[in-house]
């Protein structure tokens, strides 16, 4: 019995190992799960994009769910992922807010006017320094938050066609089930 | 901070990863030696979350340059390392850090190696006591012909 | 050459090399000598075939043959030659290719000297030989073609990974490889004793130069990649306990184990089983290595691009070889306890509690490293394990083994005597004493500063009084028979290393600094003068590098230039500037120009001074020295005659028994 301790110990590492490679393949090994998941999303208060004399402010937005989308002009996939909230963003029920991350406003507008602006508004956190309270750490990221201001969902990396039909709109429609 | 066309593409780059291998090179105005010293020490036990393989000390990634920044005000604020580290770890979680806190969840990790040497010294002194006493009973048992000993106990 | 010519060759190398393995198991149990015959033949054959599909794809990158996808992939009409030729291991299918060279390289070897072993066990080694060739030939050809065409073809390839483009990881993976892939043969003798139900310890003698000279390998390859990483990086840091480094580290550990349990079952005959287990464990972590590496299940600086694809055919294979190799060992291995006794006292003690911290230490790296996995099983969220935890329990398990080393050579087998212990505790102990107390004025009372003299000194006198008590009571002649002058060049390596490592630790320097040009920062004795930054070109890169001199007490100590370097496609690479000295190293990264547009004026800057931190490399070249040297002892030639009648005739006691 002792002899086979060695065996069993190692087929317990095949079986871990044989874990890992589904797991790997069930998700992406970039994305770190946020912590701030169901939790009161953090307050802030940016200028908009377009009128930076005007700021918006967590408070500002409660009362309605709406899909925060962290993007840049820099961000490579956020240009892939752009077709995809135009094509996908009236339909999902809730208001697009677009958080322009660590981007020259001038940037910005230009990358908008080129690629089509989907969002409902634009704010801009051009030193990133609210973002870290978000927890980003790259772009693009979305965060689904409810009308009490509570994160109910967050994806990292570009939304794809199959994300939004798998992941995001089960969460809006679980998130609207709740507040009749 | 406008942008310039280098600094897109090195980002963009960034941003694929692994292909930018440049050091996070940048001074900061530290109050005295011992926080320079400190700073060193806590950003090289964080973990990078955009590069990540890299320490927070080490990596290029915009978000490690902001996150030290931010460490860098928080010691001017006199927070401690372990204040730094809960706010770091309530927005990425306990990803960050490189030493893990011990938890009902990663008491294996932190005691397995400990009960693995407990359960080898364990054998280890099985073996010794159990060739030992053979030493007093049977003299020289198998190997009568083991071809080594030449006159040199070496 | 027609790249396909290539992918022909290694189906004919996997066709031999199923030859090579089949046949002489067959012809072994049977006792056919004609189908065990078969083996060296087979293993000739196809060592030529894959040698010839390697030459196929080093002259597609001398070529260009951008043709090749792999060719176009990792390499472009700018790459200097050399790392042309590096590049053939720069990713995952031609560094898979490399494996499999030097599985042949080691099985070419292993097939030349061991004619005068008896013949069954001899073709049962060169037949698990062949085994392990068999899935790697299957790997490559079924998962990773290294000679696959991308058409149409492209007139300029993309690039080497400007980090690999670095002398060090040019030599790094043969090196490496040489080592993880030597463990095969200690491997595969130990399969033959088991298949054969070898009892007898014979084996080990035959097996104990090879694991040396692998061991000693792997150690060379260990030690090019920190210093690779080193300089490279642009870190300061020699090791950071990332998954991929520890996937080395792990056969390396249990490979020192290994070493010394095979001197014990050589010259005792003891810890028979736990020898066979070690060489089990020293190969199956070095393809545990490869699958982690090459699977892609962690995340690491090194990994390959990951295919999880590739992940499950090593995933089957590992399963197949480590898993049947474990079952044959719980059912063959010797089971009665054999070998003489010993004292509490003695040798055998000590080299025991050595295996068990070696042994237990590779544990905690295979846990560490593989924590994170487990936690996503266990739904703890993301965990990461780094340097902090590899870095504390380490020292720890170590501690031990340094404290007990250099009794070592002092015990007999069998029984050691106190007073010859005592002597050598006093003499080190107060050597090693006095030295902390007069280091502690210089360090500032540096705890592990003072640990790293005291270590470096416990373990030289440990050494040294040992060669006097050698060179006083033996004849000339045979003073230091070569096994034992390795031991000892091994174990000066250990106190050099572990000096180099808690000195440089706690003495050195770090600074990141603004400098405009003309400034200068003083730095561990050193003045650094900036003397501003211009632009440079190499054959495939342009560059900003600066000029720092440096100088103290006003002579002048040297002239040095950094570089950040931009590589044609784009990727950006700090090259640091390194002033090498066996005392103290100065190192010089560049930072980023503090104005973007003026890049001659102020830059960010990084200073080192690293004090003793060349002894790290230098401590493990000596133990890479010892491996080396021990292998060479006249003692592990096979002589025809006697000894290898006594084997054949205890194989066949041992046949009649099974």
């Amino acid at each position: 019995m002792n002899r086979l301790l060695p065996f069993f110990g190692f087929m317990l590492l095949v079986v871990l190992f044989g874990f890992g490679i589904w797991w790997n393949t069930q998700h992406d090994q970039n994305a770190i799960p946020s912590p701030l998941l169901n939790k009161p999303a953090p307050a802030f208060n940016l200028p908009k994009l377009y009128e930076p004399a005007q700021t918006v402010s967590k408070a500002d937005l409660l009362g309605q769910p709406y899909l925060l989308n962290v993007f840049a002009s820099w961000c490579i996939e956020c240009g892939a992922e752009h077709p995809v909230l135009e094509a996908e963003g009236p339909g999902l029920g809730v208001q697009l807010v677009g958080y322009n991350y660590k981007d020259a406003p001038a940037d910005a507008k230009r990358w908008l006017a080129e690629h089509g602006n989907p969002y409902n508004l634009l704010i801009a956190d051009e030193p990133g320094n609210t973002a870290i309270d978000f927890g980003v750490y790259g772009a693009p990221e979305s965060f689904l938050i409810d009308a009490k201001g509570v994160i109910r969902y967050k994806h990292i990396g570009p939304l794809t066609p199959d994300v939004v039909a798998k992941e995001l709109k089960p969460a809006i429609a679980a998130m609207q089930k709740e507040v009749p | 901070m406008r942008p310039g066309l280098l600094r897109v593409i090195f980002m963009a780059l960034l941003w694929f990863g692994g292909v930018v291998h440049a050091q996070a090179i940048e001074p900061m105005p530290f109050a005295n030696h011992a926080q320079e010293l400190r700073f060193q020490h806590l950003t090289q036990q964080l973990r990078c979350p955009m590069c990540q393989n890299e320490t927070l000390a080490d990596s290029n990634a915009p978000i490690a340059r902001d996150l030290r920044n931010q460490i860098f005000q928080m010691m001017q604020q006199g927070r401690s390392d372990d204040e730094i580290k809960q706010y770091l770890v309530a927005r990425y979680s306990n990803f960050v850090l490189y030493d893990p806190p011990l938890t009902s969840g990663t008491w294996l990790l932190w005691f397995g190696p400990l009960l693995i040497l407990l359960g080898g010294a364990g054998a280890v002194l099985v073996v010794i006591r159990k060739r030992n006493r053979g030493a007093a009973v049977a003299p020289e048992a198998s190997t009568d012909h083991a071809p080594t000993d030449h006159g040199d106990d070496w | 050459m027609t790249p396909e010519l290539g992918q022909l060759a290694l189906i004919l190398a996997l066709l031999l090399a199923l030859a090579q393995s089949i046949l002489p198991l067959l012809g072994a149990w049977r006792g056919n000598r004609a189908l065990m015959a078969v083996a060296r033949p087979a293993a000739a054959g196809q060592a030529v075939f894959v040698a010839f599909a390697f030459g196929i794809l080093v002259w597609a990158f001398v070529r260009f043959d951008f043709s090749v996808q792999y060719v176009a992939d990792n390499s472009n009409l700018a790459l200097p030659w050399y790392y042309r030729i590096a590049a053939v291991w720069g990713a995952h299918e031609g560094s898979l290719l490399l494996w499999i060279l030097i599985l042949n390289v080691w099985t070419v070897a292993l097939a030349a000297f061991s004619q005068k072993l008896p013949e069954v066990f001899a073709s049962r080694v060169i037949a698990v030989m062949g085994l392990i060739a068999v899935g790697f030939l299957a790997f490559i050809i079924f998962t990773s073609d290294p000679f696959g065409r991308l058409l149409p073809m492209p007139g300029d390839g993309a690039d080497l990974n400007p980090v690999l483009q670095d002398p060090g990881m040019t030599f790094h993976p043969p090196m490496l490889y040489m080592g993880y892939v030597g463990f095969s043969v200690a491997f595969a003798f130990s399969i033959a004793a088991l298949l054969g139900g070898e009892l007898e310890q014979a084996w080990v003698r035959w097996a104990r130069p090879w694991t040396n000279i692998a061991w000693g390998f792997l150690t060379c390859g260990i030690v090019a990649g920190s210093w690779w990483a080193y300089a490279e990086l642009g870190w300061g840091g020699w090791w950071f306990w990332d998954p991929v480094e520890n996937a080395s580290f792990m056969p390396w550990l249990v490979g020192l184990a290994l070493i010394h349990a095979q001197a014990v079952t050589e010259k005792r005959g003891s810890l028979r089983a736990w020898t066979i287990l070690l060489s089990i464990f020293a190969f199956s972590l070095s393809l545990l290595g490869t699958f982690l590496v090459r699977s892609g299940v962690l995340t690491s600086v090194h990994a390959f691009a990951s295919d999880p694809r590739r992940g499950i055919f090593i995933l089957a294979f590992l399963t197949i070889v480590v898993g049947g190799s474990l079952l044959l060992y719980a059912l063959r291995a010797p089971k009665v306890v054999g070998g003489k006794s010993f004292k509490v006292v003695s040798r055998e003690t000590v080299l025991l509690i050595g295996n068990l911290m070696f042994a237990v230490a590779a544990a905690m790296v295979l846990l560490g490293t593989l924590f994170p996995l487990i936690g996503d099983a266990l739904n703890l969220g993301r965990v990461s394990v780094g340097p902090p935890y590899f870095g504390f329990l380490f020292p720890l398990l170590m501690l031990p083994v340094v404290l007990l080393l250099p009794f070592g050579p002092f015990l007999r087998w069998g029984k050691g005597d106190w007073p010859a212990l005592k002597q050598v505790l006093l003499r080190a102990g107060i050597a090693a004493a006095a030295c902390a107390i007069a280091a502690a004025f210089f360090v500032n009372g540096q705890l592990k500063a003072i640990a790293g003299v005291a270590s470096l000194v416990w373990l030289g006198i440990g050494v040294l009084l040992y060669v006097i008590k050698r060179w006083r009571e033996m004849p000339r002649g045979r003073r230091y028979p070569a096994e034992m002058a390795g031991m000892l060049l091994a174990h000066l390596g250990v106190g050099v290393f572990v000096a180099g490592v808690l000195l440089s630790e706690s003495l050195s320097v770090t600074s990141d600094v603004r400098m405009a040009p003309g400034q200068t920062q003083h730095i561990g004795g050193y003045d650094f003068r900036f003397d501003g930054a211009h632009r440079a070109t190499g054959p495939n890169w342009r560059a900003d590098q600066g000029v720092v001199t440096v100088t103290r007490d006003s002579k002048a100590v040297a002239v040095m230039h950094p570089q950040k370097r931009t590589y044609l496609r784009g990727q950006v690479q700090t090259e640091s500037a390194v002033n090498a000295g066996i005392f103290r190293d100065l190192y010089v990264a560049l930072g980023e120009p503090m104005d973007a547009n003026d890049i001659e004026g102020a830059w960010s800057l990084r200073l080192y001074y690293k004090p003793f931190i060349r002894w790290i490399w230098g401590g493990g070249l000596l133990m890479m020295l010892g491996g080396f040297v021990c292998a060479g002892d006249k003692r592990f030639r096979i002589k025809r005659g006697a000894k290898i009648e006594e084997a054949t005739a205890s194989l066949q006691v041992q046949e009649t028994h099974a």
